[in-house]
């Protein structure tokens, strides 16, 4: 493998064979190639290692849910509390490697107290285990580039004679800080087990989760439903005892050849019913664009309840207001499961006089009881309405002929190849364009309602006043716009 | 079998005869248009938890839209409102304004609005929302000749509605009708303005009703009025602009003399 480096071609990665012919990383490609004339080379693909490596940090997730990318070719798994789910450490640690060996990974793995101690035994050793508090010594015959440090360190330690990690942590702190740094001496102190870095974990550690494993592998639809509707009931019973509900829930299928996919709902108030999570993801499963692909079947099925609220408990039976809107804000879950939480909109009003931006739309989901107390600008009594009851988002322009006065409204106009004679005006209602947010872009507006030949009323507007904004740099009037904007009822 | 018994048997008879005899007389649970004719015509109005079909041609969408908002208003005054509708029906007839709503007396609150990808998500959609029996109604806009909406689909959509009590409302712009399980159905264009000059101010929307379909009575046609102040339909007023009501005591003179003032 190699890779550009400025503008050196270096070698990035090198299996067995290479280096039993005395090639190394880092060594340029025409050195390399007069070493061993019969190499073979392969571009590097950093996009595609990452993938990689977070497809088995995704596989990974069934041990424990708080895994950590150390890119490029590390991963951390924080199993505390998880191992003696799978027969203990040692047990854990085989059934990791294995697995990984046999899908043709090289694999170097430990288990110590601290992330770092650990990916320091694995740059030496597979397999090993470090017992609490013995980090010291199992990490001190080891040579200091296991540590992993800037390569301006390591070799600056290797001409300072300190050539194991046990040299360097026999030196004073202070003076290993004075020459190489304060963050070097926090990166020794964590492999020596001496406090510890957090770990970085890719997915917020979900407030609840259940999952069931299966000895055999699954793959009917029903099986699957079964098997969601019983996590489900497991997982309200979890969340239950707790008096909360899930706004968030994910269900992750781990299949046998490693690939998981993961499939998340979201709710607009919290979820107490296991019916209403099982149905929930069955719209879900039934809308999926690439349906949920068994291969070979899953080993594993997993419910995770990402984020969770306190459910207030309210009197249901005799308040109808109360089960009005549970069963409103169910329905819109519903549907937001399956066409998109952004598909449902409640509409909110806007402190805009501009007709386009006074009023917004929302996703139903979480705006709801916004939306429901939100106060709209009363009409007038008496009047026939003001604005119309279809706005176009764009306005769309019309052509006029002619206007008797400058300022007057069209006699005729034709809009979508169809032409329309004006036989009622009501206007103009002149809006101004919000000049103190933009500079002079827009320009102010006359609306008209116009009523044509046929009794179909329309909201015109011509872009721009004639005695100041319609005119050129010279000074002269130039022909103004015009635009239906919305269509009355 | 003892006197009294008979006489209970005969009066429940009569009544069980009243109810299903076709009469003229209004259906119970019936929610009227405030039109007259057309209420009268319908036996007291829609009929509620039934499918309702609105046609229109491609240019009419404002008042089709206006009437089919008139009558999701009359049905379901104070509860929810779901609308249904595609993605590019906002750029064909624009998209339903909250402030065009307010000024037409409905409540923007009230409403929440679904945009369906295609015709099938959206009929899927309508069914879901008509299951639900917290909704006043449901209405379920569909652009063109939809191949989908077909009798079975209707009926899924009645059996939906007839099931929870919800009124189901289609809007058809652009698309010629096809046999369907609809209680009624109409097709709707603009009506003018009553007559006046240019500059006469218009009045309330109005619309030119078509009954084509009517499953339990006669068809008919109809100008209607929406009165917004009201939030009902009407018949068409002669004048534009509100008149102040004739008091009942008034001078022979003073009536003669209405007409005039009004004119100029």
């Amino acid at each position: 493998m190699v890779a550009k480096d400025h503008n050196a071609i270096l070698l990035h990665a090198v299996d067995e064979a290479a280096v039993r012919a005395g090639l190394s990383i880092g060594l340029p490609l025409a050195n390399a190639r007069a070493i061993c004339p019969e190499l073979t080379v392969y571009d590097a693909d950093p996009a595609a290692d990452l993938k990689t490596l977070n497809d088995i940090a995704d596989w990974c997730d069934r041990f424990t849910p708080l895994v950590a990318l150390d890119a490029p070719y590390g991963l951390f798994l924080d199993i505390t509390g998880c191992a003696h789910l799978f027969g203990g450490e040692r047990a854990l640690l085989q059934i990791v490697t294995n697995a990984l060996s046999r899908r043709g990974f090289a694999v170097s793995a430990a288990i110590a107290g601290t992330s770092i101690a650990a990916r320091t035994l694995t740059r030496h050793v597979s397999g090993k285990i470090v017992v609490d508090g013995t980090e010291a010594q199992a990490v001190g015959p080891l040579p200091v580039s296991a540590l992993g440090a800037d390569s301006a360190v390591t070799t600056g330690l290797r001409r300072a004679g300190l050539k194991t990690i046990g040299d360097v942590a026999a030196r004073a702190p202070h003076e290993i800080s004075a020459r190489f740094g304060a963050a070097f001496t926090a990166l020794l102190s964590h492999a020596l087990g001496q406090g510890d870095a957090p770990i970085s974990p890719r997915k917020p550690l979900p407030d609840y989760i259940v999952e069931k494993r299966f000895p055999e592998p699954i793959a009917t639809d029903t099986v699957i439903a079964l098997t969601l509707s019983s996590l489900a009931k497991m997982l309200v019973a979890a969340m239950d005892k707790q008096g909360k509900g899930a706004r968030q829930l994910e269900a992750s299928f781990f299949r046998t050849d490693g690939a998981v996919r993961a499939i998340m709902v979201e709710t607009g108030r919290p979820v107490t019913r296991p019916e209403m999570i099982d149905r929930l993801f069955r719209e879900r499963l039934d809308a999926l664009n690439d349906p949920l692909d068994p291969g070979f079947g899953f080993d594993l099925i997993r419910l995770a309840a990402g984020r969770t609220e306190i459910v207030v408990q309210q009197q249901r039976d005799l308040d109808t207001t109360v089960h009005d809107n549970d069963e409103i804000s169910a329905l819109i879950d519903r549907i937001a499961a399956r066409i998109g939480g952004k598909r449902v909109v409640v509409h909110l009003p806007l402190e805009s006089h501009i007709p386009e931006r006074a009023a917004l739309a929302l996703p139903a989901q979480h705006h709801l009881a916004a939306a429901s107390a939100a106060a709209w600008p009363e009409r007038v009594t008496g009047e026939p309405p003001l604005r119309p009851l279809r706005l176009f988002e764009r306005p769309e322009p019309i052509k006029v002929p002619f206007a008797s006065v400058p300022d007057g409204p069209p006699h005729q106009f034709t809009w979508r190849r169809a032409l329309h004679a004006v036989v009622r005006v009501e206007g103009p209602e002149r809006i101004a364009m919000e000049w103190w947010k933009q500079d002079g872009a827009a320009l102010t507006r006359d609306y008209f309602r116009v009523e044509d030949a046929e009794g179909q009323r329309f909201w015109i507007f011509r872009d721009g006043l004639y005695e100041n904004e319609l005119r050129d740099e010279e000074g002269k009037s130039v022909p103004a716009n015009w635009y239906v904007h919305g269509l009355f009822a | 079998m003892n006197g009294a018994r008979t006489g209970t048997l005969a009066s429940l008879r009569g009544s069980i005869a009243r109810i299903e005899a076709p009469s003229d007389a209004a259906m119970p649970n019936r929610i009227a248009l405030g039109h007259a004719g057309a209420d009268a015509m319908l036996r007291g109005g829609l009929a509620p938890a039934v499918l309702h079909e609105v046609f229109a041609a491609s240019h009419q969408g404002g008042a089709a839209t206006g009437f089919i908002a008139g009558l999701a208003g009359r049905i379901s005054a104070r509860k929810p409102l779901v609308w249904v509708r595609q993605d590019f029906s906002d750029r064909e007839n624009g998209a339903l304004s909250m402030r065009g709503l307010a000024e037409l007396g409905l409540d923007p609150r009230l409403l929440v609005t679904v945009r369906a990808a295609d015709v099938d998500s959206g009929l899927r959609t309508a069914a879901d929302a008509l299951a639900c029996d917290a909704l006043g109604a449901v209405v379920l806009e569909i652009w063109g000749q939809a191949r989908q909406l077909d009798l079975v689909a209707s009926r899924k959509l009645t059996l939906a509605a007839q099931a929870s009590g919800v009124t189901a409302l289609v809007l058809r712009i652009a698309a010629t009708p096809i046999p369907s399980t609809a209680e009624t159905r109409w097709i709707v264009r603009a009506a003018h303005s009553p007559p006046g000059n240019a500059a006469s101010p218009w009045g309330a929307p109005r619309v030119e009703a078509e009954l084509v379909r009517n499953r339990h009575g006669p068809v008919g046609r109809w100008i209607m009025e929406w009165k917004c102040d009201e939030c009902q339909f009407s018949e068409p007023s002669a004048y534009p602009q509100p008149v102040a009501a004739t008091p009942a005591h008034r001078p022979h003179q003073a009536q003669a003399r209405a007409g005039h003032r009004l004119a100029s």
